[in-house]
């Protein structure tokens, strides 16, 4: 029996890894990947909970937020396209239009 | 002793750990995205060893199938070989290392000091009678009717909203060109 302790550590870590890329890489496309390791994060961690707890509370919530990620990655990718037919750039420091 | 049980977990962990420090370093974004891919199937298979069958067939078919997908047609925008040559990190990204380490110790923190609530009535054995995607259906559609729902909405509005920002303006042909 593998205590609830490692999977929660290893969402943590693997959590700390999505921040990390969200907020050292330049590019948008590999930031928005890091946003996708951080739900998944969040899921094995609700996942793990709900079965050491033997309710189904935490599976129920991680099945919406599989079905909210992808209507973000629609959305977020969408975004992304228009930006870059106005900007021609995909890196998220050459964006300084509000600096003025 | 390390139980088979235990092996598995640490070969899916040390997977889906390395697998996704490397894609969130990695020069080329083609090769980030096919490695996070492989991740994804990792923790399927993580969803596994916690008894929740259905949730890894959901993985596989909308993370690895549909979303990943997505994000690999979206790569094609970018000029590989300008990726390939300039530099990938921020210039201060000192202070993201500093900040990633400080939500590591916190979360790290807050796991060990976990304390399991009072165990529910879904137990391993009654899910294996009825199967977990007979569960999971009979908890969504029946306490979480509504929130269903509304998770439809949001998928409709996702479809629509994707579509509109997308689509190429025919009246006004014009080429921003801010620097």
């Amino acid at each position: 029996m593998i205590p609830v302790t490692w999977y929660l550590i290893l969402a943590a870590c693997l959590f700390s890894i999505g921040v990390y890329g969200f907020l050292t890489r330049r590019n948008i496309i590999l930031m928005l990947l890091s946003i996708e390791l951080m739900l998944n994060a969040v899921n094995l961690n609700l996942v793990s909970m709900s079965h050491y707890i033997q309710g189904l509370r935490g599976q129920v919530l991680t099945f919406f937020i599989i079905a909210v990620a992808a209507a973000e990655a629609a959305i977020g990718l969408g975004i992304l396209i228009g930006l870059y037919r106005n900007h021609k750039t995909l890196h998220a420091d050459k964006m300084t239009i509000l600096k003025g | 002793m390390i139980t088979l049980q235990q092996a598995i977990f640490a070969y899916l962990a040390i997977a889906i750990l390395g697998l996704s420090a490397a894609a969130v370093n990695l020069r080329n974004p083609v090769h980030s995205v096919l490695l996070v891919l492989l991740m994804f199937f990792h923790m399927a298979g993580m969803y596994l060893t916690l008894n929740a069958e259905f949730l890894a067939a959901v993985q596989i078919i909308v993370y690895a199938g549909a979303i990943l997908v997505l994000y690999l047609f979206v790569v094609f925008l970018v000029d590989l070989n300008l990726e390939l040559r300039i530099e990938r990190f921020v210039r201060n990204h000192a202070t993201g290392t500093v900040i990633t380490i400080g939500v590591l110790t916190v979360l790290t923190a807050a796991a060990i000091s976990f304390v399991p609530a009072p165990p529910g009535h879904w137990s391993i054995e009654m899910i294996r009678e009825i199967t977990h995607t007979r569960a999971i259906g009979a908890e969504i559609f029946s306490n979480y009717l509504l929130p269903f729902e509304i998770t439809g909405v949001i998928l409709l509005i996702a479809v629509v909203g994707a579509m509109v920002i997308a689509r190429k303006d025919k009246n006004e042909k014009r080429e921003v060109t801010r620097s």
